[in-house]
């Protein structure tokens, strides 16, 4: 049989859309202490966060570039721009949004996708937020959801944003956390007061429209004891020749018996350098739960991490990971057990073709006080052709005999022999493949959001003929 | 008569080593036939190669069906014309249902949309024929069946997908004297409703018990040793294979 591989590549060609940028809007590129000041006048920052952003600069002038995983030297950080001014302040009422940012939208199905089924939307357009809002009802609710930097303004929230804001995170933690403090600009702030369930989710989308731009948005979410949030991320960007960073920073306090899912779609066209990083602190009894799906960017570095600290705190990670032809997906997951019988569950899927690499990073630490915990890892990878490329490392650090850990790894190829049995019935190459793909991913895609977020129909668009379900 | 079937001087290798030296098989529409002999004498070969299994290279000869050459067709061209393979070891493919993969199978070897309700209603009656279980149509296609049941799905398809010939390949081993009688029923349905021919790989008698065999070949060492009516069967159930090979 040929060692052809028929299943489409993503279909991207939705995404591809773009709307020239006024030049005369963009800072210089590179960074410098003039950009970070200009950057941090221009947001109105209160003074302890210029002072932050000058520190992280410090702290990333003397970081190096990470060596241990995809090659990222196509990256010129003194051409990517960082900060974008925004046409117009963030708005509340749709209406208001400048016409070619809102037709963005609207062809990206957020409007509808609000409407029909998210309890409040936020959307980001290059480096600022340039849409919010919140149900009503929502509101009432006491749950807050807005930017960052109107949260930094508003005396009800400064305080717990000064206390929270990159102390998961912190800018020491890697070069491109010291870049995010340094040009952060967006992202998304949640608070979720105890006993507050929040049945529907809240969704924030990430557009980059400009070219060799940077998008560095950050998002602060508090669950509150006893309380539900599920938040949903989308990102994607038209495809240009420069490469475009993205190095966004999440950060999740989950409280005592509180749930937070956190859904993220992650469509980067294939310029993208995705460096991003997420953490999530679980107090006792709470759960963080990740579903993740990378599907876009060149490279990606991308390692949810959740830190269970409480008693019985638990931590659930499900992500699917698809790299197409010039796609190098660096993906995982930590887990850091830091309190008695706290448990942890990893089931991830990736999927390479057409000499794309992806490698799953699996990281459990389970320290001295963390005795009766439990931790599952699954990880299954397929590669659809014999030049894509695909890589298991995991890593464990057990320092209890009291815990119990287990660690599940499957790589294999499309086999000719399902090929076959599925053509004896009918279905061409194509179909097969595509049929034995969807099944492999199923487990994980079924915890996907599909049908919250529109767009979503049209990120896997594997060619199926026929019907399957 | 007409032929539905011709192969004619057929070769077959499996990466290099030659398995079938020139066999020659005619079946006529609506035909049974059997296809006995001893182990590793190319049964299985021929009707994988029939069904065109990438594991074999046809190296001579050639077959026909339905007066079309396909000696170089993709499996599922063959499936379209109307052959069904049904598989010793069929494949699981974890992710999707019996019922999906199996109206995506209809829909392509019938080139009709079928919709749902419709569908299920069909796989329905086909189930009960077998005395399946119904939860098995919304399991996952062959993942974790016992043999048994792997074996009842196959017949299922064939049921289903009602092809004009199918080839049985050990459909009957392993199975318990029940199953036995249970995927037979099945094989006589099939051939009640839609008038099919048969090509029946089999080592064991009772799977033909229920069906009119209308010849039998004994294939060893590659090629055909014999070749008589249902008579031949009874002869090699009673003295084995030791005069043919």
């Amino acid at each position: 049989m040929k060692e052809k591989t028929l299943v489409a590549d993503i279909d991207r060609a939705f995404y591809d859309f773009r709307y020239d940028e006024d030049e005369k809007n963009f800072l210089e590129s590179g960074i410098t202490p003039e950009i970070i000041r200009e950057i941090s006048a221009e947001k109105g920052d209160p003074e302890w966060m210029t002072e932050f952003r000058l520190h992280s600069l410090d702290v990333y002038n003397r970081l190096k570039m990470p060596q241990w995983g995809p090659d990222i030297s196509g990256l010129d950080m003194d051409r990517i721009v960082a900060y974008i001014r925004p046409q117009k302040r963030m708005q509340s009422d749709w209406n208001s949004v400048p016409d070619d940012i809102k037709e963005t939208f609207e062809k990206l199905g957020i409007p509808q996708a609000e409407r029909e089924s998210l309890a409040g939307v936020g959307a980001q357009y290059d480096s600022e937020l340039v849409y919010h809002n919140v149900r009503r009802e929502v509101a009432e609710s006491g749950v807050v959801y807005t930017d960052l930097e109107s949260a930094m303004h508003d005396e009800r929230y400064a305080e717990l944003i000064r206390s929270h804001f990159m102390k998961l995170v912190p800018p020491t933690d890697h070069k491109f956390a010291a870049l995010h403090g340094a040009v952060w600009s967006g992202g998304s702030f949640v608070y979720v007061p105890a006993g507050v369930h929040l049945e529907i989710p809240l969704q924030s989308y990430f557009r980059l429209n400009a070219k060799g731009a940077g998008q560095f948005e950050h998002t602060l979410i508090i669950v509150e004891e006893n309380a539900y949030l599920h938040f949903i991320e989308g990102c994607s960007a038209p495809k240009y020749y420069e490469a475009s960073l993205h190095a966004g920073c999440v950060e999740l306090y989950v409280g005592k018996n509180a749930t937070l899912r956190y859904s993220t779609i992650e469509n980067w066209s294939k310029n993208m350098y995705n460096l991003n990083t997420k953490r999530a602190a679980v107090e006792e009894g709470g759960k963080v739960e990740w579903v993740s799906g990378s599907f876009g960017s060149h490279v990606s570095y991308l390692y949810p991490m959740s830190i269970l600290n409480g008693r019985g705190a638990r931590a659930e990670f499900t992500g699917i990971t698809f790299a197409g032809e010039g796609q190098n997906l660096d993906t995982g997951a930590k887990i850091v057990h830091n309190a008695p019988e706290t448990s942890s569950y990893m089931n991830t899927r990736s999927i390479s073709k057409s000499g794309g690499i992806s490698t799953f990073r699996s990281s459990v630490v389970i320290s001295e006080n963390a005795v009766g915990s439990k931790s599952a890892v699954s990880c299954e990878s397929l590669m659809l052709d014999s030049v894509s490329r695909s890589d298991t490392i995991p890593s464990m650090v057990i320092k209890t005999d009291k815990a119990d850990v287990g660690h599940e790894a499957r790589i294999g190829r499309i086999s000719d022999e399902a090929v076959f049995y599925l053509m004896s019935r009918g279905l061409d190459e194509n179909s097969a493949k595509a049929l034995i793909v969807s099944g492999f991913a199923e487990n994980v895609s079924k915890e996907l959001p599909l049908e919250y977020a529109a767009e979503m129909n049209n990120l896997i668009n594997i060619e199926m003929k026929g019907s399957i379900g | 008569m007409s032929e539905l079937l011709k192969i004619t001087a057929l070769k077959v290798a499996a990466e290099e080593k030659e398995i079938l030296h020139g066999v020659d098989l005619a079946i006529s529409a609506g035909e049974t036939h059997v296809i006995m002999g001893p182990n590793g004498a190319g049964k299985s070969t021929l009707g994988a190669a029939i069904m065109g299994s990438p594991e074999y290279t046809v190296t001579g000869g050639s077959i026909v069906f339905d007066g079309a050459d396909i000696t170089s067709e993709t499996p599922d061209k063959r499936a379209k014309h109307g052959i069904f393979l049904s598989f010793q070891n069929p494949t699981e493919i974890p992710g999707i249902t019996l019922s999906s993969f199996l109206r995506s199978a209809y829909e392509q070897v019938t080139g009709e949309h079928i919709k749902l309700f419709a569908f299920r209603k069909k796989l329905q009656e086909a189930m009960d024929v077998l005395q399946m279980d119904k939860a098995y149509a919304d399991r996952e296609l062959n993942v974790g069946f016992s043999g048994g049941e792997k074996k009842k799905a196959e017949i299922l398809q064939l049921l289903v997908l009602r092809p004009e010939l199918a080839i049985l390949d050990e459909t009957d081993s392993g199975l318990d004297v029940d199953a036995v009688k249970t995927v037979s029923a099945g094989i006589k349905a099939y051939k009640e409703q839609t008038g099919g021919s048969l090509l029946i790989i089999t080592h064991n008698t009772k799977i033909l018990e229920a069906l009119n065999v209308d010849k039998t070949h004994i294939i060893a060492d590659g090629r055909i040793a014999a070749e008589g009516g249902a008579e031949l069967i009874d002869e090699v159930t009673a003295n084995g294979f030791d005069k043919f090979i």
